[in-house]
């Protein structure tokens, strides 16, 4: 796609229907559009309540663990100027890592829990529903339920409950049912799936927790104005860190919260550069999970945005060493920024998040999750070639500890 | 146009019975299977009959109409195969009606206009598509109705007297009322209640109201044909259809016998309740 004509802000979509430029909407059956507006009011009417704010607050600071810290990746910078040098670039960024793998649950996918489980507190409904693809939102879901005290289903596809074994384990040991998708391709697509039906049968007292920046209008809008505790908290540590803005951010986008919590506060400071990357999988020219590389507008689970899909409009399998980027879309906010240029979106293959993840481990002592080992494959790329005054932040969206059997597995060693 | 639902309405009022609706899948378990069974329908007794569009991510569907699904796109069914069903069967029957339902990627992809000519054209009446609400109705609902064919809306239990008006407000054809909140072949409803239903939609709009979800034979068919001007069966069939597959999932010689016979006691169970001509 073509760029579009720039408009004045890229902080105020969506409009009052929920669309981001084409992207975004509200396609779903009719038993669940009742449901959406009844969300979409009370949500609004939660953002402008101050109390639903200072519980928020409240329960970031002392149960979440926020802010989480912006750390100096010192050796890692170290690493990337020696790789610089050896170019005969002689330069380097200086990287900074926004931590959020420090958060409760181990990942940022708490922070959107966390707002939406208030909200479901708020509408009085007691039973809540989630999908989950790598089973960290599960197991953020999962804890805000047993802390609530809510009952809590989770809906996994067969093949992630297979290769996530660590996390439904901790999804059951919270009190969570979760349930085996065995339809369609048995990953986090066919969960999204069979929530919707889930929730389609059970319209009376089921919040639907949605995981990402997708869904139907109000979901792309809520989550990221759950996650942009990100890049706020990002903003004042790096006015504290280096007296100014960043000059570029990075992060790993699936469906696409944990890039846009980055992204978001920082859109309309122009000279921040931004990359979003993708699941390569395989490779592009094999199977992949990057749908906005990859794919074409289509309409999918409540929003129009880019898909993988066949010629036919069939969704395609993508496929990601990662099961939290393994979905054939993604947030319909990234579909819009994508067109209009604001973003850059490139993507990691398999090898080389999993060369990151080992470099980060090694460099840092810090395991990354695979998902977020892919956005520090493109700092390792992108750094070395860029001065050594760089400011570049990447998004430790999650840690790897959850990764580690398969990453064992992998690399041939027998736990 | 929507002459041809209206007419066939007409019929089964002037012989004071509901209409029976039918739904089988394009394609499934192969394309010239499903076309026989299509052609064989209206002979069994269905007044209108329904063609799905396969679907890879059919969220409001239950387990077999899903599995029916990917059993046609395992055989290569598509959208544009699917109007070529259609364009045949229209060939033989110029009556009945034939409403295509699916979801709207498949049609979105193939392209609006270009799908409205050719569905046109192979001589569908009518499209219900489960993920188009009236707020999306610029998307597809408004040029269907301009190129004259009938874009078929859903109310369910959810859709209360206030939003039925929304609902109602730019469709033709009948209206479809499905009669739980749930996804197809979910559990049977009290039938008992679907009159109360229908009466509550009919107070907002004059089009026909068809009833669906969970009517699994023709006793099934009977309860509901007391209180709504149709019923709509899916599940069932395609379930019937499934029971006579071989283990690689084709077709036997009893495979389309299977359908008609239900469709046929269906159609009785709908013929056995009289109803006053005309309102």
């Amino acid at each position: 796609m073509t760029a579009q004509a720039q408009p004045n802000s890229f902080r105020t979509g969506p409009d009052e229907r929920g669309h981001f430029g084409m992207f975004g909407g509200r396609f779903v059956a009719e038993t669940l559009m009742p449901l959406i507006l009844d969300l979409e009011k009370a949500y609004n009417e939660a953002k402008a309540d101050p109390a639903f704010h200072a519980e928020m607050a409240s329960m970031m600071t002392h149960y979440i663990g926020r802010p989480s810290p912006l750390y100096f990746a010192e050796r890692m910078t170290e690493h990337l100027r020696e790789v610089s040098m050896a170019a005969g670039l002689s330069g380097g960024a200086k990287v900074y890592f926004k931590r959020e793998e420090l958060n409760h649950t181990g990942a940022h996918k708490v922070n959107n829990v966390l707002g939406q489980i208030l909200l479901a507190r708020r509408m009085g409904k007691k039973r809540i529903i989630a999908e989950t693809g790598a089973g960290q939102h599960g197991v953020a879901t999962a804890t805000l339920c047993a802390r609530y005290g809510l009952e809590c289903i989770v809906y996994m596809g067969a093949v992630d409950v297979e290769r996530q074994k660590p996390n439904v384990f901790r999804m059951n040991m919270l009190g969570a049912k979760v349930v085996p998708v065995q339809s369609g391709t048995k990953t986090l697509k066919d969960a999204m799936n069979e929530a919707l039906r889930d929730w389609v049968t059970n319209v009376a007292d089921t919040f639907y927790c949605i995981g990402t920046v997708a869904g139907p209008h109000p979901y792309p809008a809520m989550v990221r104005d759950f996650q942009c505790v990100i890049g706020n908290e990002t903003r004042e540590q790096m006015q504290q860190a280096e007296g100014r803005l960043p000059d570029s951010l990075i992060a790993c986008v699936g469906g696409g919260s944990n890039a846009i919590g980055l992204f978001h506060p920082f859109l309309d400071d122009r000279g921040v550069e931004i990359y979003g990357v993708e699941a390569a999988g395989h490779g592009l020219d094999k199977l992949h999970a990057a749908s906005l590389t990859g794919g074409r507008p289509g309409v999918l689970h409540g929003n129009r945005t880019y898909l993988l899909m066949n010629e036919d409009g069939q969704i395609q399998d993508a496929h990601s060493i990662s099961a939290g980027l393994d979905y054939p879309g993604i947030g319909p906010e990234h579909s819009w920024l994508h067109d209009v240029g604001r973003v850059n979106y490139i993507s990691a293959t398999d090898q080389e998040a999993l060369d990151a993840f080992q470099l980060c481990s090694r460099l840092e002592g810090i395991l990354p999750a695979l998902e977020s080992s892919h956005a520090l494959a493109k700092v390792i790329e992108l750094a070395p070639k860029k001065p050594k005054d760089h400011l570049m932040v990447v998004n430790i969206s999650g840690r790897g500890d959850k990764d580690v059997p398969q990453i064992a597995d992998i690399l041939g060693v027998k736990l | 146009m929507t002459k041809r639902i209206e007419a066939r309405f007409e019929k089964c009022r002037a012989e004071g019975r509901a209409a029976l609706v039918t739904y089988i899948m394009a394609g499934d378990p192969d394309p010239e299977t499903s076309l026989q069974i299509l052609q064989q329908l209206p002979k069994a007794g269905a007044d209108i009959v329904e063609f799905g569009l396969p679907f890879t991510d059919p969220m409001a569907d239950g387990p077999s109409i899903q599995a029916a699904g990917l059993r046609a796109l395992k055989v290569g069914q598509d959208t544009i195969k699917t109007l070529e069903l259609v364009r045949r069967f229209r060939a033989e029957d110029a009556d009945t009606p034939v409403i295509l339902m699916g979801y709207f990627n498949p049609i979105y992809v193939y392209g609006v206009d270009r799908f409205l000519t050719d569905a046109k054209a192979a001589g569908v009446d009518g499209l219900i598509v489960v993920d188009l609400p009236p707020e999306e109705d610029d998307e597809l609902c408004l040029p269907a109705l301009k190129a004259g064919l009938a874009f078929i809306r859903l109310a369910t239990p959810t859709t209360d007297d206030q939003r039925l008006p929304t609902v109602l407000a730019n469709t033709a054809g009948f209206v479809y009322y499905v009669s739980i909140t749930g996804i197809t072949g979910a559990a049977t409803p009290d039938f008992g209640k679907v009159a109360t239903a229908v009466e509550r939609i009919k107070r907002h709009t004059p089009l026909p109201v068809v009833v669906g979800f969970g009517v699994k034979n023709g006793a099934h068919a009977a309860a509901v044909a007391k209180g709504a001007d149709g019923v709509v069966v899916g599940t069932a069939l395609i379930d019937a259809l499934k029971g006579t597959l071989d283990a690689e999932g084709r077709a036997t010689s009893r495979t389309v016998d299977a359908v008609t016979t239900l469709v046929k006691d269906l159609s009785e169970g709908v013929r056995s309740v009289a109803k006053r001509a005309a309102a």
